[in-house]
């Protein structure tokens, strides 16, 4: 049997997936966190059911991507859970109407419910099942309360006899509904409601962005600098230095094993940044100088995701983004590329036109480094002068502006406005931001560490075999000519196709001068993409948006890196 | 409750309540506006709007809905007289 879990976005659907399945998914408090569907598995009795985490959608008649998902999904689904957010019953039940005149058993769960009681909202929940002719169950997903019970009423899903009706018949009988079963009683504003007026508001609402903007900076670089300088950098050199010496006069200098596993001792020491072996190089770079920044970076995202802010920056910032060819909300997708290109690229669902999730999609893969890139950069470039960074950060950002400003002339059509709901501030919950961490942190992990270190033993191998020197003697006049770049860069710029992070650590091994690190830093994070994002970009546009952003970034990165050589 | 004065939400007052008149606008723009909630009739406060023709944000029934400049100079509405 599949069960599908659908409603309105942002009512809490994945949250409640999570409870049901016990998958994690990645939940948060803003409109279109879910673009893929996920499944899972809930026991029912002694049947498996397939539970499908649908996005969520406020009518069947789809306006986005991530709607039309919905929409599609609901043709191969045996059930479906409608998760109703119980402080907005009235909306919500539009899509119940839709739900309920298709040929599918529905029961319905009244989320959100611990809520109704201080919004002064009171459901006779009773009298809903009897209008509706399906069970209504009240659940907090968050917590956990009513899910034993609607699982176990499952079974008695209806599909009630509804003739279809128009859009003005289905309000008309929203609204009539809403007469018999709610009563609203009068109340005073919370704390959290007076702070989500002010935000949305130029004043004091742009003062508060600045703040809140700072604070996630200072917080990402304290936790992040905290965990290296505190845990990673003394467990490498104090505990995994002599371990790898030992190692290595055990393997012997100048053998096969010790260049790949320990790789070159660099004046007779394990130099972490270029002795690049699998065993020290390719660790310390996921582990001790990414993973910090991971940890760090995901942490702030998750309380801005949770707390429902997004969705205010993108209200403030949407008259300067629709300079650059994109409404306010394609904030939310960029800033997820910042932790990893991949789910930002896969984000552009929740924007409504092909050429908005163009434009978004290419600014990412150009414009906005992944954390582990970042991580590499503050960590390498970082060591030369903070005034090197900002010039990586303060490049990369002008490229952003200057690009989405050319994208927003050039490509044809416009872009749609912006219509979002806003959601409530919610204090968010230690659980989820707890799970959405270990999540992104384990995936982090799994992606890079065999990437890394499978990459090192190859670049090793290639090194050994004289095959890089054939590239680079070819990219010479490029790489050299143009970018100012010794022609060995050019194996960290192929590298850069499987991942940037160890990219920037072969540039590390290169001994450059601080400005040509500023140009490979600049030029890798806008080439080509990893060969992650790559896919995601192939799927999300087509052949032809990916060979036209690809084609882009190419001739972006070549000119942009020229200009910085000659500048600097 | 009268109704008085006529305007957009654009040209309401921070603050100022009204209710839904019409939605001067195409098909598919009332229809994606319906679906969240937002129709003739509806009871609405204004929240704010942002500087230089920027997002209007309006309040129905419990619910903020953001809407650019363009869309919502098409929602015309009656003002509530105090």
């Amino acid at each position: 049997m599949k069960i599908l879990l659908m409603g309105n976005p942002n009512v809490g659907k994945s949250v409640f997936f999570s409870r049901l399945t016990g998958v994690r998914v990645i939940a948060s408090n803003y409109p279109g966190t879910t673009v893929e569907f996920t499944k899972g598995y809930l026991k029912l009795g002694e049947e498996m059911a397939e539970v499908i985490d649908v996005p969520g959608t406020y009518t069947l008649e789809p306006t986005s991507k991530a709607e039309e998902v919905a929409t599609e999904m609901l043709k191969n689904g045996d059930l479906v859970i409608d998760v109703v957010d119980a402080t907005n019953l009235e909306r919500n039940l539009f899509l119940t109407m839709q739900l309920l005149e298709r040929d599918i058993p529905v029961i319905v769960a009244l989320n959100i419910w611990d809520d109704t009681r201080h919004r002064g909202i009171h459901i006779d929940v009773k009298k809903l099942e009897q209008v509706l002719g399906v069970p209504v169950v009240p659940t907090v997903a968050v917590t956990g309360e009513g899910m034993k019970e609607l699982v176990s009423r499952i079974h008695e899903a209806a599909s009630p006899p509804v003739s279809h009706r128009t859009r003005d018949e289905r309000w008309a009988a929203v609204g009539r509904i809403i007469e018999q079963v709610q009563t609203v009683t009068h109340r005073h504003h919370t704390w959290l409601e007076r702070l989500g007026d002010a935000s949305v508001k130029p004043f004091p609402g742009i003062l508060i962005a600045v703040l809140v903007l700072l604070a996630s900076f200072v917080v990402i670089r304290f936790v992040g600098e905290g965990l290296i300088v505190y845990v990673c950098d003394p467990l490498f050199e104090n505990f995994w230095a002599p371990v790898m010496m030992r190692l290595s006069e055990f393997l012997g200098s100048g053998s096969f094993l010790n260049d790949i596993l320990v790789g070159k001792l660099i004046n007779g020491e394990v130099n972490f940044f270029q002795s690049f072996g699998i065993l020290t190089t390719g660790l310390y770079i996921p582990f001790g100088i990414v993973l910090p920044y991971i940890v760090s970076f995901y942490l702030v995202l998750g309380f801005l995701e949770d707390s429902g802010y997004l969705p205010r920056i993108a209200v403030l910032l949407d008259t300067l983004m629709h300079r650059l060819g994109m409404h306010g909300y394609a904030i939310i997708p960029t800033l997820l590329g910042m932790g990893c290109n991949v789910p930002g690229i896969l984000a552009t669902r929740i924007l409504e036109s092909r050429r908005e999730r163009f434009i978004v999609a290419t600014l990412i893969s150009i414009g906005v480094p992944c954390a582990a890139l970042q991580a590499m950069i503050i960590g390498l470039v970082g060591g030369e002068g903070w005034q090197y960074v900002a010039i990586v950060y303060g490049t990369l950002f002008v490229v952003w502006v200057i690009l989405g400003l050319i994208l927003n002339l050039t490509v044809k059509g416009f872009s749609p406005e912006l219509l979002i709901e806003i959601p409530p501030y919610r204090l968010p919950s230690a659980r989820i931001l707890a799970s959405k961490l270990w999540m992104r942190t384990l995936g982090f992990l799994k992606e890079a560490v065999p990437i890394v270190m499978l990459g090192i033993f190859v670049i090793t191998i290639l090194y050994a075999l004289n095959v890089f020197d054939y590239i680079a003697n070819f990219a010479a006049p490029v790489v050299s000519g143009l970018l100012g770049l010794p022609s060995d860069a050019t194996a960290a710029l192929v590298i850069g196709f499987l991942r940037k992070d160890m990219a920037v650590g072969m540039l590390g091994a290169l001994s450059l001068s601080a400005n040509q690190l500023v140009v490979g830093s600049v030029v890798l994070a806008m080439f080509f993409p990893c060969i992650a994002s790559f896919v995601v970009l192939a799927r999300e546009l087509k052949l032809k948006g990916m060979l036209a952003a690809t084609g882009i970034m190419i001739v972006a990165s070549l000119v942009v890196g020229s200009l910085l050589n000659l500048i600097l | 409750m009268t109704f008085d004065r006529q305007t957009t939400i654009t040209q309401m007052r921070t603050g100022e309540k009204g209710r839904i008149i019409e939605i001067a606008g195409g098909h598919g723009l009332t229809r994606r506006l319906e679906a969240m909630g937002i129709r003739s009739g509806k009871k609405i406060t204004k929240v704010g709007s942002m500087l230089m023709r920027g997002p209007v944000t309006i309040q129905v029934d419990g619910v903020q809905v953001a809407i650019g400049f363009g869309m919502a100079r098409r929602i015309l509405v009656e003002l509530e007289s105090k």
